[in-house]
């Protein structure tokens, strides 16, 4: 189980829950359990979510790792120039 | 991925040495190929008809006339351009872009486009296109825009991230928000508050080569482009998901850059080059003229911004808060929320909160500007910074360092810190002789922080052993800051051998796999990472031919600056073989030798600098000049420091630029007034004093040598820098961007008159 920190516009589609509770392995469980939990997530995953763990970002390694304990935020997948 | 990205530590050979470029000669002597240097024959010229306003419906384009001018080979509008987006908003809104549908958004979006024989036919030829306009209520300015008696640019449009579903449409598309603690309670415990409103104007990233692109359709399906651009993977996609292609079907070829800044991260005219060729059935070169540039691409939001910050006596930051502003030219974009995340980054708060607001106006789509939103943000909170320094009676240096982030702290936009370069840089400045040196009358310095996230992605690159000894390296990112020469050092590096024995090029979509574009300060971290693991793939092989010439397993084989080795007592008569000797028996041990790798690069280590600029204002003109300046920046590692110093100071002139002079002026008629670089003014060498620049390396834990991204951070602290410098020259507080002489000059005067 991982606890995973919302940004705002996700947050408001979690019913206003800031953090959630997730049991998955990797990023790629992650994003699955969460559009199970929140269907309002999925347009937003599909858009691009970006996964900060540990205070690194990734935006595409979906098959990176949760470790237990480990800090889990949500992040808008950003454009750069 | 079977590739460790960790950072290990190696003493390096190759990588931070300063070889010279391999693309200089071809640059310094005319011969490299650009956008437009390209031809085919048989070639036409294509030119796009554009919108004379702001804001029209589109009610009938009569083509007719056009068509039967001689020489004209195909008229197309966006009939011939159909939505095939499959419900894709984003990329429906730059298929509009390319080609307007039913309304006009702003002055010069494209509604036409032809092929003709030569230019004077085709400008002929847009003068016999008759579009008939309904002119609607325009607006251009980001606060006029929100309000509720705004003309509305997008019916359909409602304001996501609200707490409640809005029952009208705006101009606004997104709030969002970001932030710890609790604000209120911070400003509680403040013994001081500085609360200021400021603004920026839009700029454009003034890339000294236009859009240019030839296109050409077979009549069995195929097609080639050759393009100036960031990212040719990704116009790819884009020109094949709008004109209905298989991807592998459309060759597109990169040509030599000059300058995007993220101005050529998405498609402007070449879907119409496309369409225009497959009406046609004949190649078409379609070139953008400056004003075109200008009107109808390119440009960064302009930005209305309010900030707020806090601190106790003892110079403690206790809350900061900022609401955030930024137009998206007449589609939805996330500006604002990049500001948002990066506003405050520099700094370690217990109690931050940002908002920000996309707002949709009739101005060109808002594309990337090199560190996007982060520089208006800094200028508005480092602006703040530096008052409330002043207002506590501390040195700005001491009460940045004193605030500023650290490993373990939590950032502004959520995640804790890993280890980060703030405080090296700030102590690099506050030990600098810069900021020792002496100032004279009407001159001013200041400094300014900055914070960009860099940005990894999909990479692909092969590595090729001749049977020579040579290698060549072909990479699929866009070579835009140096590349060619950086990736060449890291691949000597690895390979143990001489950058000369190296020759980098950027293969085309149809000879490599699939690539992210050259954006996000990504394109040296990823392609290395990438390099580095093909590099070692092909080493693999080297131990395994070397193996094989001497019959030995390849276990006892190593490989150590640049040859294969045998190791232990019982190989102990063998001597060393070369690259360049297994390369040349490759032939009878397996055939070719080569590395490949495709990975997708993630972890890019985020980065700060922190610049200091001295300025002389003139108190009868308001000029503004700068006479020094300085960069300090982290690098994790600069592979090749010339091109990091050269990162460096690109982004320190750009962004005096945007800070003094370059402004998108609209008239009351929503036209913009200073489409050419005589109107529109950026820097020029006789404007600026030789930057200088100062790199620090914090390893970025996350890459083999531990890069990090350089080549947007440099942006966003100068426009902060440089209102700091003229407000402290001036003795007058700057607000509004860029500070031209009109402005400086109307500041100091009511300042005068109280």
């Amino acid at each position: 189980m991982v606890e995973v920190t919302l940004w705002g516009a996700l947050s408001q589609l979690a019913g206003g829950k800031s953090k959630v509770e997730v049991e998955a392995k990797d990023i790629r469980e992650l994003f699955r359990k969460l559009a199970e939990q929140y269907p309002g997530f999925e347009p937003w995953i599909d858009r691009g979510i970006a996964v900060a763990i540990d205070g690194v970002i990734y935006r595409d390694t979906w098959g990176k790792k949760l470790p237990p304990g480990a800090e889990i935020f949500l992040l808008p997948r950003l454009a750069g120039g | 991925m079977n590739f460790d990205p960790r950072f290990s530590g190696r003493k390096f050979t190759s990588v931070g040495t300063r070889p010279v470029r391999p693309d200089g000669v071809d640059k310094v002597t005319g011969r490299a190929r650009y956008g437009a240097d390209f031809n085919m024959a048989g070639q036409l010229v294509g030119r796009v008809l554009r919108s004379p306003h702001a804001h029209a419906v589109i009610r009938k384009i009569d083509t007719s006339k056009a068509e039967k001018l001689s020489g004209v080979k195909a008229v197309i509008t966006a009939k011939d351009l159909p939505d095939l987006t499959d419900g894709d908003a984003a990329m429906y809104d730059i298929l509009d872009n390319c080609m307007a549908r039913t309304k006009a958004l702003y002055d010069g979006h494209a509604v036409a486009a032809v092929a003709a024989i030569d230019a004077r036919t085709a400008r002929q030829a847009l003068k016999l296109i008759e579009v008939d306009y309904e002119i609607l209520p325009h607006v251009t300015d980001v606060d006029e825009a929100m309000q509720h008696h705004a003309p509305l640019i997008n019916d359909t449009i409602f304001t996501e991230g609200l707490e409640q579903k809005p029952v009208k449409p705006s101009n606004v598309t997104k709030r969002s928000q970001f932030g710890h603690g609790d604000v209120h309670q911070g400003f509680g415990h403040a013994d001081f508050i500085v609360e200021r409103s400021f603004k920026t104007e839009q700029t454009h990233q003034g890339y000294i080569e236009p859009h240019a692109c030839v296109a050409s359709v077979s009549s069995d399906g195929t097609a080639e482009l050759w393009v100036c651009t960031q990212g040719h993977f990704v116009y790819r996609q884009h020109c094949a998901q709008l004109l209905g292609m298989e991807a592998s079907k459309l060759r597109v070829t990169s040509s030599e850059i000059g300058g995007g800044f993220g101005g050529k991260t998405h498609v402007w005219a070449e879907p119409v080059a496309l369409a225009l060729s497959r009406k046609a059935g004949r190649p078409v070169k379609l070139v953008m003229t400056r004003d075109e540039v200008f009107r109808a691409s390119g440009p960064t939001s302009a930005t209305s911004i309010d900030v707020k910050i806090g601190a106790r006596k003892d110079g403690t930051i206790t809350a900061a808060e900022a609401t955030l502003r930024y137009t998206c030219g007449p589609y939805a974009g996330s500006w604002a929320e990049i500001g948002a995340m990066t506003a405050f980054a520099c700094y370690r708060l217990d109690n931050v909160k940002t908002v920000g607001y996309e707002v949709l106006v009739n101005r060109p789509k808002t594309a990337a500007y090199r560190a996007p939103s982060a520089p208006m943000a800094a200028f508005a909170v480092e602006s703040a910074v530096d008052e409330l320094a002043k207002e506590l009676g501390m040195d700005p240096v001491e009460f940045r360092i004193k605030n500023a982030a650290q490993e373990g702290t939590r950032s502004s936009y959520g995640p804790v810190y890993g280890p980060i370069g703030i405080g090296p840089t700030l102590e690099a400045v506050k030990n600098h002789a810069h900021m020792k040196a002496p100032l004279k009358k009407n001159q001013g310095r200041g400094m300014a922080c900055g914070f960009w996230f860099n940005f990894g992605g999909q990479t692909c690159v092969d590595l090729n052993i001749g049977m020579d000894g040579s290698v060549s390296l072909a990479v699929g990112t866009v070579d835009v800051g140096g590349s060619r020469a950086s990736l060449s050092l890291v691949a000597a590096e690895e390979l143990g051998i001489d950058y000369s024995q190296l020759k980098a090029i950027v293969a085309d979509t149809s000879s490599l796999g699939y690539n992210d574009m050259t954006d996000g300060s990504r394109g040296t971290f990823s392609s290395s990472m990438a390099t580095i693991s093909a590099a070692r793939n092909a080493i693999k092989i080297l131990r395994e031919r070397a193996a094989q010439m001497w019959d030995i397993p390849v276990d006892d084989v190593v490989w150590e600056h640049g040859h294969a080795v045998a190791k232990g007592d019982k190989h102990g008569n063998l001597g060393k073989l070369s690259l360049k000797e297994i390369a040349a028996k490759s032939g009878t041990t397996g055939g070719p030798i080569a590395g490949h790798s495709e990975l997708v690069a993630d972890g890019a280590g985020v980065s700060f600098a922190t610049h200091i600029c001295d300025i002389e204002v003139d108190p009868e003109t308001g000029a503004a000049r700068v006479i020094r300046y300085t960069v300090v920046q982290d690098a994790g590692k600069a592979v090749h420091p010339t091109y990091v110093e050269g990162q460096y100071q690109g982004g320190a002139a750009q962004g005096i630029g945007w800070a003094l002079n370059e402004e998108y002026i609209y008239g009351k008629d929503g036209r913009l007034q200073n489409a050419g670089f005589l109107d529109y003014r950026i820097p020029v060498c006789s404007d600026l004093p030789m930057i200088d620049t100062q790199i620090l390396e914090i390893p970025n834990p996350n890459h083999p040598y531990g890069v990090r991204g350089v080549g947007e951070t440099s942006i966003v602290p100068p426009l902060a820098a440089i209102a700091n410098a003229v407000s402290n020259a001036a003795g007058v507080r700057m607000t509004h961007i860029p500070m031209s002489p009109p402005r400086i000059l109307a500041a100091i005067e009511a300042e005068r008159e109280g």
